[in-house]
């Protein structure tokens, strides 16, 4: 897990775009790598198309709904909520 | 030997190198490391499938005995080929599939380039549209080159021996006989021979950059692109490649 | 559908007054459809469900993609060939979406790609059987894909703002699925005696374990009213697979081709084929790994997985150099 490589936030601002859009993400070693998958997996190459990346984490998000203390700074990263895991019933105790 | 003729296999052994090429990279498609690089080497191979329509479906044209594409593709045996061993060699480990795209690729991106001032107008627009796609082949595969050349002791291992194994077909794509003479002397395609020091530099930045080391010898294995000798790997990507075509004739798909 | 016998967490849905006020003020937002987003809270037993669900949904597009690849090499032609890896690259493009809509969740894609590994998850069982001959590529495209978008435009609406986005995304490139496996098997079914032979060689083989993908009957199943109260779930399998069948006889009879159910007759006064329902044996032993090609399958996805580690390894020990470099010179 450790070896994971970052997840990255992808945003395209098409030929004639007014401003970049936020299209999905993906998993890059850097970067430079980032912008190359993005250009892979979501443009499939169309040319004329202007992408930003973000690492996720340092993606700061405000919460949709809820208010108040239920949200620690700790919380304020989308993509890495406290690993919450169902073994299934098969591989029994862990 | 005919301009035509000349033309003929200039445009099969341009054809011949991205159908097999893109063969084997469609080869990965499901298998790769990583999802991204499954989809980026899927975008290779298509582009490069797309070019062989193009350069065979002129091949067809120039030959004149209303063979399509496909029929050219599918149909023709071993010693019809024309492509250099580089492309048909087995994809080995992802290592030696992105050193040989690589290798080819800075070829190819150079050979393009001038062919889009080819004095055929079809070549030069087939060029015009390839060379922006191979621009990006290159890009990604020096790239990645770099990374794995200069990421763990494993990964520059590996690499270097791909670099080994692959260093003695790279001669061929710059070896020039009297298609290449007629091609250059007609204005539509360079001498191949004069791409090298350009290909070198390249090549020699990227894989400095790598921190990879370019074997000594200069030796160069060769047959593909006259037909002469291919490798024993090509007979078994054809039997794939064209058995529904030999084993159904006639039918449409 | 990619997503078959998902265990709904938890223990069947609870009345207004069993909820919490925070499970209440999570219920009513469902059901004024307004999308629940990962930074909301939710149940643990949604999240879990979800996580299998969306897991399992991307993990049946990576398996999916091996039996089609199967015959990338073999394609006919140029165009077919570029038509058959353009799709099965948009699957791993769909697996890819799928497992970032399940990482919004807590759960990182190495994390649940090694639960697919190690056989801790599940893909859909359909993609345990074999493409034998190229009629095979456009029977899945027509029925395999046919039956998948069945499910997910429903899901396009479903409560979880990630999967829901994923699945408008999805959903726009799998109708070019659908056709071009129609159009393929077309053209077999149009063929030569030979052709047509292959054509519905794969449609007797491929048209029960179609059905099964939809799940087993479900109707009075707990989990499925609680996955339905979360819009986790649209619809009951049996409702998906009616509405498939419906659909499917007669884009067969238009082929000419014969569905392999002697007791598939249209029902005039239910306004709706009755056909026979798939062995569930046989299913149960495909999902319990017994299918023809669970090994296979599995052991080609491990075998992608650890042969690419030193890549994984070697770009992202390149990066860090890198960085470290960067780091180094300002």
């Amino acid at each position: 897990m450790k070896n994971e490589w970052p997840l990255w936030e992808i945003f395209i601002r098409g030929q004639h775009g007014m401003s970049h859009r936020h299209v999905g993400s993906l998993h890059a070693p850097d970067a430079e790598m980032a912008i190359k998958n993005a250009r892979d997996v979501y443009t499939r190459r169309n040319e004329g198309v202007s992408i930003w990346v973000v690492e996720a984490r340092h993606i700061a998000a405000s919460s949709p709904s809820d208010k108040g203390p239920l949200y620690e700074p700790s919380e304020s990263k989308v993509y890495r909520h406290p690993t919450f895991f169902d073994i299934p019933d098969e591989v029994g105790a862990m | 030997m005919t301009r035509d003729e000349a033309f003929l296999q200039f445009l099969l052994r341009m054809g011949d190198n991205t159908l097999i090429l893109g063969h084997r990279v469609s080869e990965w498609c499901g298998h790769a490391p990583v999802l991204e690089e499954d989809i980026a080497l899927a975008n290779t191979a298509l582009d490069l499938i797309g070019q062989t329509q193009m350069w065979l479906g002129l091949a067809g044209e120039v030959q004149g005995e209303g063979k399509s594409a496909d029929d050219l593709a599918f149909l023709r045996d071993v010693w019809d080929f024309r492509n250099v061993l580089l492309v048909e060699v087995p994809n080995g480990d992802f290592g030696r599939t992105l050193m040989r795209q690589f290798l080819f690729d800075a070829w190819h991106s150079i050979m393009l380039g001038r062919l889009m001032t080819s004095s055929d107008d079809r070549v030069a627009a087939i060029a015009a549209k390839a060379s922006k796609e191979v621009a990006y082949h290159l890009e990604r595969s020096g790239d990645t080159v770099v990374g794995l050349g200069d990421g763990t002791e494993e990964s520059h291992r590996r690499m270097q021996e791909a670099l080994d194994y692959l260093w003695p077909y790279v001669g061929e794509m710059f070896a020039s006989d009297e298609v290449d003479a007629e091609m250059a002397a007609a204005g539509i395609a360079p001498d191949p021979a004069s791409l090298r020091e350009e290909y070198d530099a390249l090549v020699g930045r990227v894989l400095r950059k790598a921190t990879l080391t370019i074997p000594d010898s200069r030796f160069a294995h060769k047959g593909g692109r006259n037909g002469r000798m291919h490798t024993e790997h090509l007979g078994h990507l054809l039997t794939q490649m064209q058995w529904l075509q030999r084993a159904y004739p006639g039918a449409t798909w | 559908m990619y997503a078959q016998m998902i265990k709904t967490a938890g223990t069947g849905v609870k009345s207004r007054e069993e909820m919490t006020e925070q499970e209440r003020a999570f219920q009513d937002k469902i059901d004024a459809d307004i999308k629940i987003e990962p930074k909301d809270w939710m149940p643990d037993d949604y999240r879990a469900t979800l996580i299998r669900q969306i897991g399992q949904h991307a993990h049946s597009e990576i398996v999916g993609q091996l039996p089609e690849g199967n015959w990338i090499t073999r394609a006919p032609t140029l165009e077919r060939k570029a038509i058959l890896l353009a799709k099965v690259q948009d699957e791993a493009g769909h697996g890819l979406y799928l497992y970032c809509a399940a990482e919004t969740l807590g759960v990182s894609r190495d994390e649940i790609t090694e639960m697919l590994l190690d056989g801790r998850m599940k893909y859909s069982s359909i993609f345990n059987y074999p493409t034998l001959n190229w009629a095979d590529i456009g029977a899945v495209g027509w029925l395999v894909d046919g039956a998948a978008i069945m499910n997910q435009v429903p899901l396009q609406r479903t409560s979880f703002g990630p999967y829901s986005r994923a699945m408008i995304r999805i959903c726009k490139e799998e109708s070019f699925h659908q056709r071009q496996g129609y159009d393929a098997i077309r053209k077999m079914a149009e063929g030569t005696p030979e052709q047509k032979k292959m054509a519905q060689d794969a449609l007797n083989r491929l048209w029960y374990p179609s059905l099964m993908m939809f799940g087993p009957s479900d109707k009075d199943s707990v989990h499925s009213a609680q996955s339905m109260a979360w819009k986790i779930k649209i619809n009951t399998n049996d409702e998906l697979r009616q509405k498939f069948v419906d659909q499917t006889v007669p884009q067969a009879e238009y082929l000419g081709l014969t569905i392999p159910d002697p007791d598939l007759k249209w029902n005039e006064e239910r306004g709706h084929y009755d056909f026979t329902d798939p062995d569930w044996s046989e299913f149960y032993d495909v999902v319990k790994g017994n299918g023809p090609c669970n090994v296979d399958r599995l052991a080609a996805r491990n075998k992608a997985w650890d042969d690419g580690a030193w890549v994984r390894d070697g770009l992202l020990a390149h990066a860090r150099k890198k960085a470290a470099a960067k780091v180094a010179a300002e």
